[in-house]
């Protein structure tokens, strides 16, 4: 027999579901403590999805407990629900889920996540996945027992019947695995709910850990996230064998009509456009298109300009939330946070949300904690590979003040980043969801977000730098400089000296103090005064008196006021420059109390009052 | 004032007596006067720092003081007396930054403890004790002991005074002496007088803090070794190398204090000794030298009261090590960063030890004073002393 036929003979089909049994590693479930995590995430992802498209702030409960050598993961929410046929499929059979065929931003894209949870909680424990789904009020609730039949990729149903269940409606999952439970850090299932808190503030998150320890992540905020809308494919970087698929398969008779009914942001002017440079027919059918017409229209979607995708098909956490979700896990000194407008890429509309957080407690030396995102969802494992941390470590930090100890790289410094990539369609490494892969459009869309955010710090640093050299300055005068006078006076056994003008000088104020000479019952009156500070001082400087002043040098403007007279100059003192200005009056009409001065800050002024 | 009471009680007992006691009591009062224009000098310096910072505060100028500034870079050579002085660069002490205004608060507080319990009162503090009586100044505390120490320093330049003139000690021990050398110690209990080899034990006679009480009788030496080790200094004294040399033998212990540098160039200056130094082997040990020689950078201000500059180096140098095949250590890394900052000191910037660093530095190796010891106990004294002393032309 031919060799052919015979290697012909052992040629067959592979199940998904067989695939991924001998390449678990693809989907997360490569080792104990992440098999745990994994489970949790997708089970968590799912019941966050769903109550978010059914207007439901989610309620989630996480249990993990032991049972013999196994774990056993239970989580619990109060979403919509399941109708009972569609329930061995959704959680028995791969590549099984309603968000694949449309674009719009949701947590599962898929349909694998919870079936390989199942998956390998079955080929480890060997045990069933248990369901339980009320899809409303005074509805039975349905409990299942379910396997994956991984030759077919087809659902078993082991046991099926009606049970009571407390909950008014909502889904509970329980799956038996081989896992190894860890807290202490981040890559745990405590912190990968901690992580999904932070951007999903509306959610309250219970988790009881094996030990029976009950931790909940409160929410902070009542309303929901804006919901996301379906949207058609994005002209900007669609490929060729995209746009010739939609071409063969569309049931629209006319090219114009394909144009704008097939994509955002197309409208019938651009339609039109399109056709007439691509120099085809606007009432052709799509269908009849060539391979060589298709590509001159790929070539009209890049000459003109189409407006950004809708922002209704992304669903961003917002400032406030990313502020609040950071607020809630650290303490910091200052938050500064950035959301980027949408753009595209492959057609995939796409955001950058950036929050950075700095001081408080955080550590002063050490790497910049990366807390990455992607549609809500925290990402734990492969940061080194993802694009969010590729993006910061492009920036050059030390322009903003923080460390970066070889010039590129995660900065060091006592700061936090979140990153978030939200879109209908986010270019994962690989299937497992780890990491953000290096899509040019993405890079640069976060490099301008962390930017952002950046010099937001720079500028709150440096207000900071000049606040401590006020308060420095502050100190000098309330509590030293008192004190070495008083000190002095006491070694010399003389009156204490007066430190206002040393106090002006040290603080860069405007100085103002009178000198006085008396001769024949007439006193001469100067009034010095002194700038100390780096800029133009202007004012009116008022003295008021019980009488007309005399010998009034420059001269002054005087209006009469109740009984006395207010004599006042405008002045303008330069830096580093000092004026004076002079009068006579009689020794009995002296005034009594300082100059005043008008048009200035008091802190900047001593030795008058400030009106 | 003790004296002179004691003179006129005696001046009821005879004649004779009291022509005695009054030329007695004469000195008593002169001394006492010469302490007391000490005194005054001291204070009218203080006061006059007091009333400099005052008068800055009425004519509304920042209150400041500048001061030589005290660094490896700013001394220089003083032709004159032949030592290491601080040079012409100053820095402006100006209550401008908090700590700057800390150091002026915590300088008056200094000036005024000096002046109403020391100088007043005839008493004195050490600078432990100085750094203790700062708790009570409230924001003007002293952090650690080296702050108040350096800021007796600063006074003692701004001053151009001695911390004695302030009655401020130090509690570090001073120099031991052995060798033959009769003197006379101004104690608190009266003078007393000693021989430096006849009326002491084996550790030798130990300088007081203030070496000027001390008064140069008689002596039989011809030359003034300083040690640096305590083993090194017992093993010359054992061997007797004091009497077959006729040498004045100084414990230095280490680094040296000021009493220590001020009883060599006492013994140099006023006896006309030639002065060697015999140190471990070692970058640290060259600046032990180099202070006595040529004056530290901390008191520069000091120099020409303290500082040696015809003092020789006797070793051990690092040609000796090759010379003598000694046991020898690896140097260290911070041993050759401090030969390397020696070799930029502007003090180390002769051929003599240009060409002895760079020998250490091609060897790698250090060697100890003791290292002798594995030639045989007298090794030292019968043969590389001689050797070194009839090199140096000293014997």
């Amino acid at each position: 027999m031919e060799i052919a036929l015979e290697l012909a003979r052992q040629q067959k089909a592979i199940s998904v579901a067989e695939f991924f049994e001998k390449n678990r590693q693809i989907l997360g479930f490569d080792s104990a403590p992440r098999a745990l995590i994994t489970c949790v995430k997708e089970a968590v992802d799912n019941s966050l999805d769903a109550c978010e498209d059914a207007g439901i702030l989610p309620d989630i409960f996480v249990q993990i407990k032991q049972s013999g050598d196994y774990y056993q993961v239970i989580v619990e929410d109060n979403g919509p629900g399941i109708v009972a046929e569609e329930v061995p499929r959704v959680f028995a059979k791969l590549l099984y889920g309603s968000r694949f065929h449309t674009l719009r931003q949701s947590r599962g894209q898929q349909g694998i996540g919870i079936s390989a949870a199942v998956l390998y909680s079955q080929l480890t424990s060997g045990k069933p996945t248990r369901v339980i789904s009320k899809i409303g009020p005074g509805r039975p609730a349905h409990y299942c027992e379910l396997m994956i039949n991984t030759a077919k990729n087809e659902p078993e149903i082991l046991l099926e019947n009606e049970v009571e269940w407390e909950r008014p409606r909502g889904t509970r999952v329980e799956l038996e695995m081989e896992g190894s439970y860890v807290r202490s850090r981040r890559q745990s299932v405590y912190g990968s709910l901690k992580s999904a808190a932070i951007v999903n503030p509306h959610a309250r998150l219970t988790l009881v850990e094996p030990e029976g320890n009950m931790v909940v992540f409160e929410r902070v905020t009542e309303s929901l996230p804006k919901k996301a809308y379906a949207i058609q494919p994005h002209p900007a970087g669609i490929e060729l064998g995209e746009l010739i698929k939609l071409l063969r398969y569309t049931d629209k008779k006319k090219l114009r009509v394909f144009l704008k009914e097939t994509f955002s942001s197309i409208g019938s002017i651009s339609a039109q456009e399109l056709c007439s440079r691509a120099a085809l027919d606007e009432d052709r059918p799509p269908a009849s298109l060539d391979h060589e017409e298709a590509k001159r229209l790929l070539a009209a979607f890049k000459q003109i300009k189409v407006k950004s995708p809708p922002v209704d098909c992304l669903s961003p956490i917002g400032e406030e939330l990313v502020k609040a979700g950071l607020e809630k896990e650290f303490r910091l000194d200052f938050i500064a946070t950035t959301v980027r407008p949408v753009s595209v890429y492959s057609g995939n509309p796409f955001l950058v949300e950036v929050g950075l957080g700095y001081g408080g407690e955080l550590e002063k030396e050490g790497r910049v904690e990366i807390l990455r995102f992607a549609n809500r969802v925290p990402l734990v494992y492969q940061q080194g590979a993802c694009a969010m941390t590729h993006a910061v470590e492009g920036v050059l930090w030390k322009n903003y003040s923080l460390g970066q100890p070889t010039g590129s790289g995660v900065p060091t410094g006592p700061a936090v980043l979140l990153l978030h990539v939200a879109s209908t369609n986010i270019p994962f490494t690989s299937e497992s969801k780890d990491a953000v892969a290096d899509v040019p459009e993405i890079l640069v869309e976060i490099d301008l977000g962390l930017k952002e955010v950046a010099r937001k710090l720079r500028r709150y640093l440096s207000r900071q730098i000049v606040l401590s050299e006020r308060r420095e300055k502050e100190e000098i005068i309330r509590k030293i400089l008192p004190r070495i006078a008083q000190k002095l006076s006491d070694v010399l056994e003389k009156d204490v000296p007066d430190i206002g003008p040393v106090v002006a000088k040290i603080m860069g104020n405007l100085l103002i103090f009178r000198r006085r000479l008396a001769q024949n019952g007439l006193t001469s009156v100067s009034i010095v005064v002194e700038n100390h500070s780096d800029s133009v001082r202007a004012f009116k400087l008022h003295e008021l008196l019980a009488e007309e002043a005399v010998a009034v040098s420059p001269e002054a403007r005087v209006i009469p006021i109740g009984d006395g007279y207010d004599h006042h100059w405008k002045l303008s003192v330069g830096p580093g420059e000092s004026t004076t200005v002079s009068y006579s009056i009689h020794s009995d009409s002296m005034p009594h109390s300082e100059p005043v001065v008008e048009g200035l800050d008091s802190e900047i002024v001593t030795g008058a009052r400030v009106i | 004032m003790e004296r002179s009471a004691k003179s006129r009680k005696s001046s009821r007992k005879s004649d004779d007596l009291e022509k005695m006691d009054e030329i007695d009591g004469q000195v008593g009062r002169i001394e006492a006067a010469h302490r007391i224009e000490k005194s005054r000098i001291a204070q009218d310096k203080l006061i006059g720092l007091a009333q400099l910072l005052y008068g800055q505060f009425q004519q509304g100028i920042v209150p400041h003081i500048s001061l030589p500034s005290r660094t490896k870079g700013n001394i220089e050579f003083s032709a004159k007396d032949d030592v290491w002085v601080y040079g012409n660069q100053e820095t402006l002490r100006s209550v401008k930054t908090v700590r700057v205004a800390k150091t002026l608060l915590k300088t008056v507080h200094l000036s005024e403890l000096l002046l109403k319990e020391h100088l007043k009162n005839n008493r004195g503090s050490t600078l432990r004790e100085i750094y203790y009586i700062s708790e009570n100044w409230d924001i003007a505390k002293f952090h650690e002991q080296a702050e108040s120490d350096r800021l007796i320093e600063d006074l003692e330049i701004v001053t151009s005074l001695h911390r004695e003139d302030f009655h401020v000690r130090p509690e570090e021990d001073g120099a031991a002496v052995f060798g033959p050398l009769r003197l006379k110690e101004q104690t608190r209990r009266g003078e007393k007088e000693m021989h430096c080899q006849e009326d002491v034990g084996e550790a030798g006679y130990q300088i007081p803090f203030n070496v000027d009480n001390i008064e140069f009788l008689s002596h039989d030496a011809k030359m003034v070794m300083a040690i640096e080790t305590g083993g090194m200094y017992a093993r010359l004294i054992e061997n007797g190398f004091d009497e077959d040399y006729k040498a004045i033998l100084v414990h230095i212990k280490g680094q040296p204090a000021r009493s220590t540098r001020r009883i060599i160039k006492r013994l140099n200056a006023e006896l006309n000794l030639p002065v060697v130094v015999f140190t471990d082997g070692d970058p640290w040990s060259y600046r032990i030298f180099a202070s006595i020689a040529y004056g530290a950078i901390k008191s520069a201000h000091l120099s020409e009261h303290l500082v040696t500059p015809t003092a020789h180096f006797l070793g051990v140098q690092p040609s000796d090590i090759v010379d003598y095949n000694l046991s020898t250590d690896k140097l260290t890394d911070q041993d050759v960063q401090a030969l390397k900052s020696e070799l930029t000191d502007p003090r180390f910037n002769t051929p003599y030890w240009e060409k002895q660093i760079k020998l250490q530095m091609d060897l790698k190796r250090k060697a100890e004073q003791q290292a002798f010891a594995g030639k045989g106990l007298d090794y030292v004294t019968k043969t590389y002393l001689p050797d070194r002393l009839s090199e140096m032309g000293i014997i």
